[in-house]
């Protein structure tokens, strides 16, 4: 499989090649970060069926990452791990939407549901990749993602119902995350080449669009505003801030004691 | 003499036999041929190559039964080669009906269809205690990444059930 993996992507101009290497890494951090924000909540989710659902929502895109990960692993030659943790929190390429602290709990709720649909319009575009090897993964991906999107959509409709407390926490959150929501389709360098090789179906303008018009009919219904293009386009997936650093000294605390040691 | 075909499957049939012998760590009363976790599976005497289908991308239950697998086929080839692969996709709609029957006996309600795209939490499940559909969906996760969490109303137990995914 391996072989055939590096033979698909050997088939690819070293520009696409590239590009792929970019989509992948892109990935893999939207996931990694959000999985390591949601596993915050283990132990102190608002409810015990809650903690339950953070952690095993945490294990299943933590271990996305892991497996998006091991693709780019083989189409550079490198350890999984190593490409994942042996970075500075400056080299992480995950979305500006993933970069706020966990906050509470109708923050995260907020922020999983602009990030589920999201990436629900991006895996869509991937379903038939090329890069057969990616389409094999996100079909199994969207799978797990149902149960994903059913559990943020409760909880958006509960908060957003809700009368007092709830609903303002969700009004604060919606504000602070609104000019950031559209950064998980922050261009990428080399795209155009993906869609001509067939590798994503679109380009991040256009999954932009689908996006809005799948999300604006709730947002609509529940008296929420729809998301507008990023406030910040040029640094949607640079620039980190000073919350998603400590996330990192917590993630790669273990691995930066004994980078060498074995499991 | 026997020919090299009839060698290569009989090898094969044994190596089925064996791997329904190995559990799946997280349910050990359903094995992982039960589970419909096995892909491909290529027997030659020099060499056994299985194809396992991980039923969550992020299964971390998924070393520990390539481990297994490893160790109990090691008697029958000198190289065995354990490769996850999500082609084709795992479904729940591979778990064989023995494996129902032990994951029921288990105490843990099986999977619905979940063939379809239109995976939903509201069809009716029955409890694995009383066998009563009037259950509701406590939450959506559960212990594991494949199991949801439910109540019957009828004996009033909680219970797990097996995720349609």
């Amino acid at each position: 499989m391996t072989t055939t993996r590096l033979g698909l992507a050997a088939a690819f101009p070293p520009d696409t090649l590239h590009a792929l290497e970019g989509l992948l890494g892109a990935m893999a951090d939207d996931e990694l970060v959000l999985g390591y924000w949601d596993s915050e909540w283990t132990g102190i989710a608002p409810m015990l069926e809650e903690d339950v659902a953070m952690s095993s929502l945490a294990q299943d895109e933590i271990g996305h990452a892991r497996a998006l990960y091991a693709l780019l692993g083989e189409l550079r030659d490198e350890d999984p791990d190593h490409l994942a943790y042996d970075r500075d929190v400056a080299d992480l390429r995950h979305a500006r939407l993933l970069d706020h602290p966990r906050t509470d709990w109708a923050f995260s709720i907020a922020r999983r549901w602009l990030y589920d649909e999201a990436d629900a319009v991006r895996l869509e575009a991937l379903a038939g990749s090329a890069f057969s090897p990616l389409a094999e993964l996100v079909g199994k991906i969207r799978r797990e993602e149902v149960y994903h999107r059913l559990h943020a959509t409760a909880w958006l409709r509960r908060l957003a119902d809700a009368d007092g407390e709830p609903r303002e926490r969700l009004l604060a959150a919606w504000r602070t995350l609104l000019p950031d929501a559209a950064t998980v389709f922050t261009p990428l360098d080399g795209e155009q080449r993906l869609v001509a090789a067939g590798v994503i179906a679109a380009t991040n303008g256009e999954l932009e669009t689908r996006w809005r018009q799948d999300i604006g009919g709730t947002c609509r219904e529940l008296g929420l505003a729809v998301p507008g293009p990023a406030a910040d386009p040029m640094h949607g997936r640079t620039t980190h801030g000073e919350a998603v650093a400590w996330l990192w000294g917590e993630a790669t605390m273990v691995r930066r004691l004994d980078p060498e040691a074995t499991w | 003499m026997v020919s090299a075909a009839a060698t290569g499957s009989s090898l094969e049939a044994r190596a089925w036999s064996a791997l329904a012998e190995v559990p799946d760590p997280e349910l050990p009363l359903v094995s992982v041929v039960d589970l419909g976790l096995i892909g491909r599976l290529d027997a030659t005497s020099e060499r056994i190559r299985v194809e396992l289908l991980p039923t969550f991308v992020g299964c971390h239950a998924l070393e520990v039964m390539q481990a297994a697998i490893v160790e109990r086929l090691t008697d029958l080839a000198p190289i065995v080669e354990v490769e996850p692969v999500f082609d084709p996709p795992w479904t729940s709609d591979r778990i064989t009906a023995d494996g129902r029957r032990r994951l029921a006996a288990m105490g843990i309600a099986p999977p619905g269809p979940a063939s379809n795209d239109l995976i939903s939490l509201d069809a009716p499940v029955a409890c694995p205690l009383c066998g009563s559909t009037r259950t509701r969906l406590e939450n959506g996760f559960g212990p594991t990444q494949c199991r949801t969490i439910r109540y019957c109303l009828a004996c009033r137990n909680p219970f797990e059930a097996f995720k349609p995914v």
